[in-house]
């Protein structure tokens, strides 16, 4: 190859920094964990280095997709590495809101790991973890898409499992890795599958073979198996048995973590590999994935919705409320059609998981600040907790409203234009399945909000400590929630207009 | 701008409320929500514009920028005032001071939190009477509803929990309703909108460019979509048969509440119905008008019956407003200059009437700390003042001349008899005036009971003359209703100019 092409490779790798800067992050940690001359290092240095890191990231990101790299207005889409990584617009979004819920989540786990060893292993797991969702957002083969899918599912199975004497934790954990491995394989398999009738990984190649009637059957099997394993990554019904379990038992940041930012990646790569790999209007007839994803939305909505309703534990309520909102960002791919203004919807998913990775985010981590100073976890335990705490109970029911879609807060704007966006696509009922179940929602959410403000405390508690960073990071998630309701107009422009290139 | 600072200057407030020590609350709320009252008197005085917001008229204080797009459709910051809304918003700065002076008895736990919830609902409903984009108005609409749920939930009566989320639950799933209905019309008009301000959709919806959508001709859609607004407003007005969360919620709301809620968050409704209904799809409206009629004069006979049956002041109150939300009804329905400013000046007037009657009714409770009628009697002789400005703001109900409820029902009769849009019209007036006899009897009896006769009360307390900041805002009250009843034009001029375009045109 010539010199100039190598240049140009030089200048391009550039573009994966924030996915570098993620890993190089973890190594640090783990350097400084490896050197530091004591036994362990300070708590307050690790979480400094992590959030830093995810925070360095996070601006790097923001600054490309200011500055529109990978993007139309610069030349379109960089290309790494014979095509099997791809940094975009769709990219750089999805980055965006894992990197600053990791920030929000070191920061967090800052005052949780308090009292807990192998600190420097959970934040760098943590980043590794990041680094993995980063990738999937930029895959463009399936053979990276698998691999990044496992960098981000591995450093998960443990940081779950993180509290080794809870047995509670160590089950999810183990839950989380059994199902997580049977998912893998399933998708690995349906990858072979696809690679079988079209003979290429790259997405590109697979969606121009794939118009070879003879293998439609096949085909359609790998498309299904691979259908499958997202439906894993981002806790969708039928492969969401794990997300209760998992989100309950882990330490609640990293159930923010996964229920956020995992989900977050999983749509990531869902929404490359099914728009690009098998685009609609190449497939043949009878492999119509929208159909199915269209069952699986309203399904994991409705699913989702029913069982948060029926909890009696805070956490877990969350935990189905979490998969009822991956239902809603399956709009995104439910809604497309063949050749429609497919951008709109798909950017409107986006903009809400973005949107949800701040909302969900802060809920979690609100958990994790209850669950610091010791207080249950039912909702009976959370009564009165307004009249002791009412600046973190203010930023929870922010959290709550926002969920629920109720109009004063961003969560409210995102799922309208999701479900504008669905219903201009031509899928009116799609929106009001979603519409309906969004309203009952409104029910399970303010249980919290009722519990907090209205009820009297059962029993007597004494809040002793006002943990800086998880105070912190939940007022973070709050301010963002909210401003987000004003501000939502650059993030559905930029989310719109780089979902449109996908296509 | 003006309406930005009445907002940004009541949210700011409501924050610094918020976290201001208990010891000073109430007197900070206070002197904060002065602010708006003078903001809003001012806009009140340099007001200058004619002609109805909705339909082509001035905007008196307009600001209009996008706020963001969606798929070709822009979301606006628009807000601004006209005849309609402008008294709206004077009543709600000056009902929510009152209240807050009215509180400083009763409420005595986490003060802080109730003036800046207080306050921050008026921000909220600042915004409902001044946004006309319709994404804006509704975010402001359903912001309302949080301040109310804990206001109600926190400081509530004993069974404040099943009030507070049947209040919520209620008004929540109308919103949904109207929701639906709102953007199925916003879809069937198609490309002939190019934002959600909702000028540009009354106009277009006026013009005839409402096409079908989903299946639905333009004709049906409409009808559709009118019933699924009207719906979801009628909750909020609420009309009989679904007004069975109102006398919970007052029941069991703290009296500052209690006045709010009367006073002004029934006022969204019907605000929201003329702006919605009765000046986008006027042709459906008339189509309607006996079902819409009926249901008016059921709601004045029902509310007012309701009323005669009840032993606690305090419901007595609640479903007498049902009662005269029905005559707005009727005036709306009318679409007659008369019948339609009547029912607006009688949201006004409403406002003021059972403000005071929520508030006198509080004052008595403050040192009875019981509303059962059969409690006492002969209050007149230990809270002279109180009785008097409880009698005052009673016959103000029933409609004593040169009183502003006096003002509002005569508009309303007078429109409505003259009506023109069915031939039964009359009729239905006629019935509804009914409504003003039972309403005097159930008053009087009440009033006769408690107030008068020999003193005996049955409970432990003392009951001795109110604080003087506790009567003054009832005072300010009946000062208010006087006057509007004898210069009704203070309004009712701009109220005109503002409804006369809306009985022209649009298939009427």
């Amino acid at each position: 190859m010539t010199l100039a092409l190598q240049a140009e490779t030089v200048a391009a790798w550039t573009a994966l920094a924030p996915a570098i800067l993620l890993g190089l992050t973890g190594l640090v940690l783990l350097g400084v964990d490896t050197l530091w001359p004591a036994d362990e290092p300070s708590n307050a240095l690790l979480a400094g280095i992590a959030a830093a890191g995810s925070l360095l990231s996070f601006a790097v990101t923001g600054w490309f997709l200011v500055a529109g790299t990978g993007q139309t207005r610069t030349g379109g889409e960089i290309a790494l590495y014979g095509d099997a990584l791809v940094v975009d617009g769709v990219s750089l979004f999805f980055t965006l809101i894992f990197t600053v819920v990791t920030a929000m989540v070191t920061v967090a786990a800052y005052d949780y790991l308090d009292d807990h060893s192998h600190r420097a292993e959970f934040y760098s797991l943590t980043l590794f973890a990041a680094t993995g969702m980063a990738l999937m957002a930029t895959a463009n083969s399936l053979a990276t898409v698998f691999i990044s899918l496992e960098l981000a599912s591995l450093p998960s199975y443990a940081l779950v499992a993180f509290l080794k004497t809870d047995r509670g934790s160590v089950e999810a954990g183990l839950k989380y890795f059994l199902i997580g491995a049977v998912s893998s394989a399933v998708l690995v398999f349906g990858i072979s599958l696809v690679y079988a009738v079209t003979g290429s990984l790259v997405l590109g190649d697979v969606a121009s073979a794939i118009g070879n009637p003879e293998m439609a059957g096949v085909l359609g099997l790998g498309i299904l198996m691979i259908l499958g394993g997202f439906a894993f990554k981002t806790a969708s019904v039928p492969f969401h048995f794990w997300a209760p379990e998992a989100y309950e038992g882990a330490p609640a940041p990293i159930s923010a973590f996964l229920s956020s930012a995992s989900k977050a990646a999983g749509f990531a790569v869902a929404f490359r590999v099914f728009v690009q790999a098998f685009p609609l209007e190449a497939v043949p007839a009878g492999v119509d994935w929208v159909v199915a994803f269209q069952v699986l939305a309203v399904v994991t909505m409705t699913l989702g919705n029913f069982a948060a309703a029926t909890q009696e534990n805070v956490k877990r309520m969350l935990a189905y409320s979490s998969i009822g909102h991956a239902g809603y960002a399956l709009i995104g791919l439910a809604a497309l059609t063949a050749g429609g203004p497919n951008g709109d919807v798909l950017g409107a998913s986006m903009a809400h998981l973005l949107v949800y990775g701040f909302m969900n985010t802060g809920a979690f981590l609100f958990i994790a600040l209850v669950e610091h100073w010791g207080v249950g976890r039912t909702f009976e335990d959370y009564n009165g907790l307004a009249s002791t705490a009412p600046i973190a109970a203010v930023a929870m029911t922010v959290f709550m409203f926002s969920l629920a879609g109720l109009p004063p807060f961003g969560g409210f704007l995102s799922k309208y234009i999701l479900f504008y966006s669905a219903i201009e696509a031509g899928f009116w009922w799609l929106a009001a399945v979603g519409a309906v179940n969004s309203a009952l929602s409104l029910f399970y959410y303010s249980r919290v909000v009722k519990a907090m403000w209205i009820e009297t405390p059962v029993a007597d508690f004494e809040i002793e400590t006002r943990p800086v960073g998880l105070y912190a990071a939940v007022l973070f998630a709050g301010v963002g929630t909210l401003l987000l309701l004003p501000g939502f107009g650059p993030v559905i422009e930029t989310a719109q207009t780089v979902a449109a290139t996908l296509f | 701008m003006i309406i930005e600072a009445l907002l940004g200057v009541t949210f700011l407030a409501a924050l610094i409320v918020f976290v201001a020590p208990d010891a000073y609350a109430g007197k900070l709320a206070a002197a904060l929500s002065a602010l708006p009252i003078l903001g809003s008197l001012w806009m009140w005085a340099a007001y200058d514009a004619t002609g109805n917001a909705l339909l082509g008229g001035d905007i008196a204080f307009e600001t209009d920028f996008v706020w963001l797009t969606v798929g070709g459709l822009d979301f606006h910051w628009f807000v601004g005032v006209d005849g309609i809304s402008l008294p709206l918003v004077v009543l709600t700065a000056v009902l929510t001071t009152l209240a807050i002076v009215s509180a400083w008895t009763p409420i005595s736990e986490r003060q802080s939190q109730f003036y800046g919830l207080v306050l921050l609902m008026e921000a909220n409903l600042l915004g409902v009477f001044t946004a006309l984009d319709f994404f804006a108005w509704f975010v402001f609409w359903e912001a309302v509803l949080v301040p109310m749920y804990f206001l109600i939930g926190v400081w509530g009566g004993p069974n404040r929990r099943y009030a507070a989320i049947k209040f919520f639950v209620y008004t929540n799933i109308a919103s949904l309703v109207m929701f639906i209905g709102f953007i199925a019309l916003v879809f069937g008009l198609g490309d002939s909108v190019s934002s959600l301000r909702l000028p540009e959709i009354a106009q277009a919806l006026r013009a005839g460019e409402l096409a079908g959508f989903a299946g639905l001709d333009a004709a049906t859609l409409k009808t559709v979509a009118f019933v699924a607004v009207f719906l979801g407003f009628a909750v909020k007005v609420p009309i009989a048969p679904l007004h069975t969360w109102l006398p919970d919620a007052h029941v069991e709301a703290p009296t500052p509440v209690s006045v709010l809620l009367a006073g002004v968050l029934l006022k969204m409704g019907t605000y929201a119905l003329l702006r919605f209904n009765f000046t986008m799809m006027p042709d459906v409206a008339t189509a309607l008008v006996v079902p819409i009629a009926g249901i008016a004069v059921i709601s004045v006979i029902y509310g007012a019956m309701l009323a005669l049956a009840q032993e606690d002041l305090k419901r007595i109150v609640a479903y007498s407003s049902v009662s005269s939300m029905g005559y707005v009804i009727l005036g709306l329905v009318a679409y007659t200059t008369y019948g339609v400013g009547g029912a607006t000046f009688q949201m006004i007037a409403h406002g003021l009437i059972s403000g005071l009657m929520f508030m006198a009714v509080g004052v008595i409770y403050n040192t009875t700390h019981t509303r059962m009628v059969g409690d006492m009697s002969g209050i007149a002789d230990r809270m002279p003042v109180t009785a008097g400005i409880f009698v005052a703001g009673a016959f103000g109900y029933m409609g004593l001349p040169l009183m502003a409820g006096f003002a509002g029902e005569f508009f309303i009769f007078k429109g409505s008899f003259a009506s023109t849009v069915h031939s039964a019209m009359p009729v239905f007036t006629a019935a509804a005036m009914f409504g003003i006899v039972i309403v005097a009897g159930y008053l009087l009896f009440a009033m006769q009971r408690t107030l008068f006769g020999p003193f005996s009360f049955d409970g432990e307390y003392d009951v001795t003359t109110a604080p003087f900041h506790d009567v003054a805002p009832l005072a300010v009250l009946l000062l208010l209703t006087i006057v509007l009843g004898v210069a009704p034009d203070l309004f009712f001029g701009m109220i005109q100019e503002a409804v006369n375009p809306i009985l022209s045109g649009g298939g009427l």
